[in-house]
């Protein structure tokens, strides 16, 4: 895999990302954009131009990974992943088709590429740990991403793996929490307060850096960081929109899981300056 | 008396002795692993033993992770917690995707005893019969379960092994192997037979002794291997004897009974009574008592084989 850190190249990516996205969800009638855009530029920062991984790899070749315990943010990874090659890009249309190797949520055994299959919420930690520790015992120095919803931290598994993390030291562990602060029933903090974000992480043992989740410089920055982090496992508290990207999607818990219209997605194209 | 031994014990020495020669093994418990022997891989290979604390959920997800890394782990707690308080992480974590995760549970049934409802798994079977691609396994004896337990490890894909806390009489001796799919007919009998598991086999036994002194000729068929159950012997059975008696140390609901009983309605109706659990919670007390008041002795499982024998008579005077 070529990696890129050039900003403006990111961008763009992240661009075509946020049109694959749009386009997949609307072809498949359901999905959730609201939680895939919020993600998407921490997804190209980590695949094209952090993470050490490539399709061509085998399945126990060393090789940095990546969770999405969120896992109906599924169109955000499949977009990099196919950008990546790790499948071709007409699958994407396929998205929650009867037989298509794009499940709803991500389904391990169906799609090259995803690690672990996940949708049900707060059990991906849990299983990046379990990686980072297999990792660990074979004396690989790769590193473990994964990536949570801010709603998806209400779950009760998730404090569990973080004090495993803690408890077994996991420095190849990196963690992103998308904090949108939005989920389905509306705002986080309405629907079930998880403040102090980063004093409640901190207390549990990790590693904490707050950044912008849409600015690639601190999200690299960040990364670098929790890489010289050996003894700990490091949150990555992301700031982010829901809906990042399209006017009308932003911050509006409806878009959660709602597909656009036809329309809505000529407009959104239209803002992403992409001719239909 | 037949020998007494304690499945967990044959557990945790096997597994043990399986960390030797297979690096990738890799053993989790949550707080119980002088309970459920993982203890004894826990001193030889403390590097690849990891304790998850009170959290079975994590448990199991890590136990997840670590498969979806290479290794071949071993995940233990009591089986009411490792089935119920972890049911979705099994399904969602190790039976959709296929994990290569060994989930042994002991502690399963009525002869955990004193300790009382909350600690007597007696759903356990039905909730992980119920996730596709688990192989689900209740050993007779601790023979079986080392038996079980080699098997397992060999084999790439999702087990749950059900064992318990007490000693249980051997049935088998230690060149005993384990085959998916496939129950062993201990004893033919021509009038009834039993399809059982767990202690619930060398039981059998005995009630099939007992019968024969009153000239009722009872088979005894060990299904340890729940799912996948080994139809061709079930149809079999019921057509050599007409009726069935299936026994075991669970709910009368969703388990052995449920899946016998399912063979035999869709290929070739007989009675079948089911000895297990009756819907309910069982008190606290010693396990002897708890087996007697469940009906879980020889005298109880005859009384249920001359129940389906009487069941087969009636449909042929019909
Ligand atoms: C265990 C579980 N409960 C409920 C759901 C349904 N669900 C899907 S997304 C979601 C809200 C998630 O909010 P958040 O983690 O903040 O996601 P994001 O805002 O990033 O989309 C819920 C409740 C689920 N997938 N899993
Ligand atoms: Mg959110």
């Amino acid at each position: 895999m070529k990696l890129t850190k050039d900003v403006n190249e990111l961008m763009e990516i992240a661009r075509r990302m946020r049109v694959d996205i749009l386009t997949m969800i609307h072809a498949a009638g359901s999905g959730h954009p609201g939680g895939s855009l919020s993600a998407i530029d921490m997804l190209v920062a980590l695949y094209c131009g952090a993470m050490d991984h490539g399709p061509e790899r085998k399945k126990r070749d060393r090789r940095d990974k990546f969770v999405l315990s969120k896992g109906h943010g599924a169109p955000a990874l499949y977009a990099v992943l196919a950008e990546c090659g790790y499948f071709g890009r007409e699958h994407l249309k396929t998205l929650r088709q009867y037989e298509s190797i794009l499940s709803g949520h991500p389904y391990a055994p169906s799609t090259p590429g995803v690690e672990i299959t996940t949708g049900s919420l707060g059990q991906g930690l849990s299983q990046a740990n379990g990686l980072a520790l297999a990792n660990r015992l074979d004396g690989q120095d790769t590193f473990v991403y994964a990536m949570m919803g801010d709603g998806e931290t209400q779950e009760g598994q998730i404090w569990e793996a973080a004090m495993t993390a803690a408890h077994y030291k996991l420095g190849n562990l990196i963690a992103f929490l998308d904090n949108n602060e939005l989920q389905i029933d509306g705002f986080v903090c309405d629907v079930m307060g998880i403040e102090p974000i980063g004093k409640k992480w901190e207390a549990f043992g990790w590693h904490v850096q707050q950044i912008d989740g849409h600015d690639f410089g601190q999200i690299f920055n960040a990364i670098d960081n929790a890489k010289k982090v050996t003894d700990k496992p490091s949150l990555i508290w992301a700031r982010t929109v829901k809906g990042k990207g399209v006017s009308f999607m932003e911050r509006l818990a409806k878009w959660h899981g709602t597909a656009p219209s036809t329309d809505e997605l000529n407009k959104a194209l239209a803002e992403l300056g992409e001719k239909p | 008396m037949a020998e007494m031994l304690a499945l967990r014990d044959y557990y945790g020495k096997t597994v043990a002795e399986l960390g030797k020669t297979n690096k990738d093994i890799v053993v989790l418990d949550a707080d119980l692993s002088g309970s459920t022997r993982t203890s004894t891989f826990a001193k030889a290979f403390p590097e690849r033993f990891f304790n998850m604390g009170v959290a079975e959920q994590d448990m199991i997800g890590t136990a997840a992770g670590l498969a979806a890394g290479g290794k071949i782990p071993f995940a233990s707690t009591f089986a009411i917690f490792a089935s119920g308080r972890a049911w979705e992480q099994v399904r969602q974590a190790v039976g959709y995707p296929h994990q290569n995760v060994k989930i042994i549970a002991t502690h399963g049934g009525i002869t955990v005893g004193p300790d009382g409802p909350s600690h007597q798994a007696g759903e356990d079977i039905a909730l992980m019969r119920a996730i596709p691609g688990l192989t689900v396994i209740m050993p007779a004896d601790a023979h079986e379960t080392a038996a079980a337990v080699r098997w397992a490890a060999g084999y790439v894909g999702p087990v749950y092994i059900r064992l318990t806390r007490d000693k249980f009489p051997v049935v088998f001796n230690d060149s005993k192997t384990f085959t998916p799919g496939k129950g062993e007919h201990l004893k033919k009998g021509t009038d009834v037979t039993f399809i059982a598991c767990g202690l619930m086999t060398s039981i059998a036994l005995e009630a099939a002794a007992l019968l024969e002194k009153e000239g009722v000729l009872a088979g005894v068929v060990n299904m340890a291997s729940i799912k996948p159950i080994d139809h061709e012997l079930i149809v079999r059975v019921a057509a050599e004897s007409g009726a069935l008696v299936a026994a075991e140390e669970h709910s009368i609901i969703g388990g052995l009974g449920s899946a016998v009983t399912e063979v035999v309605a869709e290929n070739n109706p007989v009675p079948v009574i089911r000895v297990g659990i009756q819907d309910d919670y069982i008190s606290s007390g010693a396990p002897e008592e708890l087996l007697d008041a469940c009906g879980f002795t020889a005298a109880g499982l005859a009384d249920a084989a001359r129940r389906a024998v009487q069941l087969k008579k009636q449909a042929a005077s019909r």
